[in-house]
């Protein structure tokens, strides 16, 4: 009795913690709102099982406690019932996974218009890119970076020569603007990842991974490191701002292209270097 | 349905005795002191020699759960405890509980205990072996304590190792000796395997006794056969990773390195993948799961059947779905590395793989509680852990379903989600399968039952407590909270309430952590004190309890191994006297005993 009556307390109480708890996942701000439907899809599908299980489970140890006068009934096999069984968890799993599998599918499927920027790992801060006015970001090698590169941008790349560089915590992106992140690590594995967007992938040295988001509310949002990468993990934060159109261009006005930072660092023959490659 | 159905393979049908098929074994016979308890050949001291050196590996790492706890509920309580050494012991704890304990205990402990005397033989096929296996396993231990001592410490890479990070300076450990030694003691630890595994697994097909067909095995040895098996075939991946990341950190190779910038250094690696890394290792990984689980599995639908006199519901799909599990859990690796950066397309393949797992897991829990069912359940406390483990192992499995399917994993992974779901999976669900197993054993063991009261104790606190610690915990991860973070700041998507649940987190925890002790308590002084058992105490059908003295001597079975003349869960058999028929009980001696036809 008390045994059968304490495994319904888990599951009830398993169940009320679920509904009045106050900790939930934070309001979405991108376009990731369906992978929240996603979730919620499997909570009911997964918890519905759960409760039966459980309570089914308590029936029996209430219903069929030990008496020396009774023997248990003896009945090895029910293919039948072994098979319902076996459906019914294939159709519960097949709809779990079918909707997942579409949302999958837009998750990794880039749109056209989406505005390429570059956020590059390290131990243990952010740095970002931005394709600056031709919309391209220049090419990067790892063996390029110097104090004066800290990008390793490519000089035999134009393109890079009016890239913005951000070496600050705080990025700002622009509202309703698709967004695709090309990831980068020039150390270890790190991971991009702002709770309220959902979205995240590892960086690794030597790929370029991404992925791609539209944000769907203004506001300041915290930058996690997800991916552990040493002593300082849990020290690497950074900020995204998601900014209106006039903020936003305020913003980009004050941040330096490649080209001027290295002419800030005197290092104006790199740039002749570069505009060289370029035919001028 | 005649030549196959359930009854045909259950029990002879009249007194027949099967052939012998392979020659009785010769029996070691040990001298001295020292070849008798030290360099053991007999398979139980061996089984008892993993055992207790597994659980003294894991209380370390039980320790370190609670530092770790601390640090996480109370950040200002020990400043001396710095984000290093956090790491080190996120490390070490996941380490020692995955491969150290569980493994360890599951195979090598229990193992070897179990499979010879529930198959009916007199030992392993190849005692030495056996013997050097524990050795070999002892010194992997060594080699890992030794690691706590040496300059800069163990390892900090977490339980991953992933590289470039396990072997750069930005990770505690990762430019001295700790992770060196952690990589050869993982060797080590595979070497030792090796030779138990084979041990296992041969003993199983080679040295059943006469009758003892496969399909009458209890699911037990079903359970550490198959678990045996992955191993064998898993480890080789995690050994030469091991050796390929060592080779990558001494010889400056690049199996694993791409060229990097570290702290504003260039290298010389260049070319290697840190992907590769993840693949070899999560192919290893994974089955590790089920290494872990699969014996749980098989354990507990004994210790079910046993204590509700019910035979097990479905024993063939039981089986079937052991065996399934085993082969699929090769094909489920990538899941633990949908956000590392592979190809997305994987990310469809994996997933379909991964949920389909799901349905002979889901069968499995079915059948255990339609064991339940019309049964005459005793609340023994073996049968309460059996419980226990059900309720955490629904849990844990129904929050894989969440993090299988890939684009739900998006925003889990990485969180306190993941460390709810596989402490609860593949953490307190086998441990309290561990539990029950002690408590059931316990009698044949020692010839004296457990405590009863403080046994009782020890489960509720146990199964609640663990049960309170975890289940919030997932909620941590919906908010977002990283997994593997030393201090989480003020941060704004974290209300200030996750702290107390942290706190509240961390003190149930130490509850929880000390009611061990007095676990330990408990064995030590029931050994020596305890209420001597009946020599068959549960009423078991299957052979471990057959022996003609308990505990069971050297060579197990006296002068006449038993034959097999039916399954392991003849329970309750209409017709028969008593409510179980023993596996070595011809059908002559139970007249009456009728088996219903299905
Ligand atoms: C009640 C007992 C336990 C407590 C309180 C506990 C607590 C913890 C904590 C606090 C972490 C670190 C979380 C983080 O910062 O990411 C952790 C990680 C881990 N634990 Fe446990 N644990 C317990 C039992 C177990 C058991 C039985 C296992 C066996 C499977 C286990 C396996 C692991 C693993 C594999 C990790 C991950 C290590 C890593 O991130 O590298 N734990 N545990
Ligand atoms: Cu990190
Ligand atoms: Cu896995």
């Amino acid at each position: 009795m008390f045994v059968a009556l304490l495994l319904v307390l888990v599951t009830l109480g398993s169940v009320a913690f679920h509904f009045w708890s106050p900790w939930w996942w934070t309001e979405v701000a991108s376009n990731w709102g369906n992978i929240d439907g996603t979730i919620v899809l499997t909570f009911w599908v997964t918890g519905a099982v759960f409760v039966a299980v459980c309570l089914f489970m308590a029936y029996c140890v209430w219903k069929f406690q030990y008496d020396p006068n009774r023997k248990a009934e003896y009945k090895p096999e029910n293919t039948k019932l072994e098979w319902i069984l076996t459906i019914f968890t294939a159709v519960g799993v097949g709809a779990l996974l079918a909707p997942g599998l579409i949302v999958w599918n837009k998750y990794v499927t880039v749109p056209e218009d989406v505005v390429d920027i570059e956020v590059m790992g390290q131990q243990w801060y952010w740095n970002y890119r931005l394709p600056g006015e031709d919309g391209i970001l220049g090419l990067t090698d790892l063996r390029n970076i110097t104090d004066d590169n800290p990008f390793g941008i490519n000089l035999d790349d134009p393109n890079g020569l009016d890239d913005i560089l951000i070496q600050a915590d705080d990025l700002h992106v622009l509202i309703d603007q698709p967004i695709k992140v090309n990831l980068r690590s020039i150390d270890v594995l790190h991971d991009f990842y702002i709770p309220q967007f959902r979205a995240k992938m590892d960086m690794v040295p030597g790929v370029v991974t991404y992925y791609w988001f539209t944000p769907i509310r203004t506001g300041n949002f915290d930058i996690l490191c997800m991916e552990y990468c040493g002593t300082g993990h849990y020290a690497m934060r950074g900020r995204v701002l998601v900014d209106e159109l006039s903020d936003y261009e305020e913003w980009l006005s004050e941040q330096m292209t490649f080209e001027e930072m290295i002419a800030s660092n005197g290092k104006t023959d790199l740039i002749k270097l570069a505009l060289n490659k370029k035919g001028e | 349905m005649a030549a196959d159905s359930y009854e045909d393979i259950a029990v002879d049908k009249g007194d027949v005795i099967p052939a012998l098929e392979v020659p009785p074994q010769e029996l070691y016979h040990a001298k001295s002191f020292w070849t008798k308890w030290i360099f053991c050949q007999d398979a139980k001291v061996i089984g008892i020699q993993y055992s207790i050196t597994a659980i003294a590996i894991g209380l370390v790492a039980l320790v370190l759960s609670w530092l770790m706890r601390l640090q996480l509920g109370f950040p200002e309580l020990f400043p001396f405890l710095g984000a290093a050494e956090y790491y080190q012991f996120v490390t070490m704890h996941g380490m020692i509980m995955v491969i150290y304990l569980l493994t360890a205990l599951f195979l090598g402990g229990f193992g070897n205990y179990l499979i010879p005397l529930m198959v009916g033989a007199r030992d392993m096929v190849f005692p030495y072996v056996n013997m050097v296996s524990f050795w070999v396993y002892f010194l992997a231990v060594l080699v890992l304590v030794a690691s706590f001592f040496v300059p800069g410490g163990p390892t900090g890479a977490g339980w991953t190792l992933y590289p470039p990070q396990a072997i750069t300076s930005g990770t505690p450990g990762g430019d001295g000796l700790g992770i060196i030694l952690m990589l050869i003691s993982l060797s080590i630890f595979v070497v030792g395997f090796t030779m138990g595994g084979l041990n296992y697994v041969i003993t199983i097909l080679q040295a059943r006794t006469r009758g003892m067909t496969l399909m009458r095995m209890p699911l037990t040895v079903w359970g550490i056969f198959t678990a045996t098996v992955l191993a064998l075939f898993a480890f080789p991946a995690l050994i030469v990773s091991c050796i390929m990341m060592t080779l990558d950190n001494l010889l400056g190779t690049s199996f694993f390195m791409p060229a990097i910038v570290e702290f504003g250094e260039q290298t010389e690696y260049s070319g290697g993948s840190p992907i590769l890394f993840q693949h070899l290792f999560w192919f290893f990984g994974h089955p590790e799961v089920y290494i872990v689980a699969l014996p749980a599995f098989g354990i507990v639908s004994d210790l079910i059947s046993v204590h509700a006199r019910k035979n097990i519901f479905g024993y063939r799909m039981m089986v079937w779905a052991i065996v399934i599990i085993g082969g699929l859990s090769f094909v489920v690796w990538a899941h633990h590395m949908y956000v590392a950066g592979m190809n997305p397309w994987f990310g469809y393949f994996f997933a379909t793989t991964t949920l389909i797992i799901a349905v002979p897991t889901a069968i499995k829990v079915y059948n255990w509680v339609i064991t339940l069912w019309r049964g005459n359940i005793k609340l023994t406390i073996p049968m309460l852990f059996a419980l226990g483990f059900i309720v955490t192992f629904v849990n844990g499995g129904i929050t894989g379903l969440f993090l299988g399917n890939v684009i739900v994993d998006v925003p889990l992974s990485d969180t306190y989600f993941v460390v709810a779901h596989f402490h609860m999976v593949m953490g307190i669900a086998p441990v309290l399968v561990v539990f029950g197993a002690i408590y059931h054993w316990f009698p044949l063991i020692t010839g004296r039952l457990l405590h009863e009261g403080m046994g009782r104790f020890h489960f509720w606190v146990t199964f609640l407590g663990s049960y309170a610690i975890y289940f919030p915990m997932h909620y941590l991860g919906f908010v977002g909270v990283p997994r593997r973070y030393f201090e989480m700041y003020d941060s704004e998507f974290m209300a200030v309430s996750t702290n107390y649940l942290n706190q509240f987190i961390t003190v149930v925890a130490l509850i929880v952590g000390f009611t061990q002790i007095l676990f330990l308590y408990n064995i030590i002084t029931s050994s020596k004190f305890g209420k001597k058992a009946d020599k068959n105490p549960w009423k078991a059908c299957s052979l471990e309890w057959r022996t003609p003295e308990v505990p069971p001597t050297h060579g197990n079975f006296g002068k006449e191994l038993p034959v097999v003349h039916r399954w392991a869960y003849d329970y309750s058999v209409p017709g028969a006297t008593d409510d179980f028929i023993p596996q070595d009980i011809p059908a002559s001696q139970v007249p009456n005993a009728e088996v219903e036809k299905t």
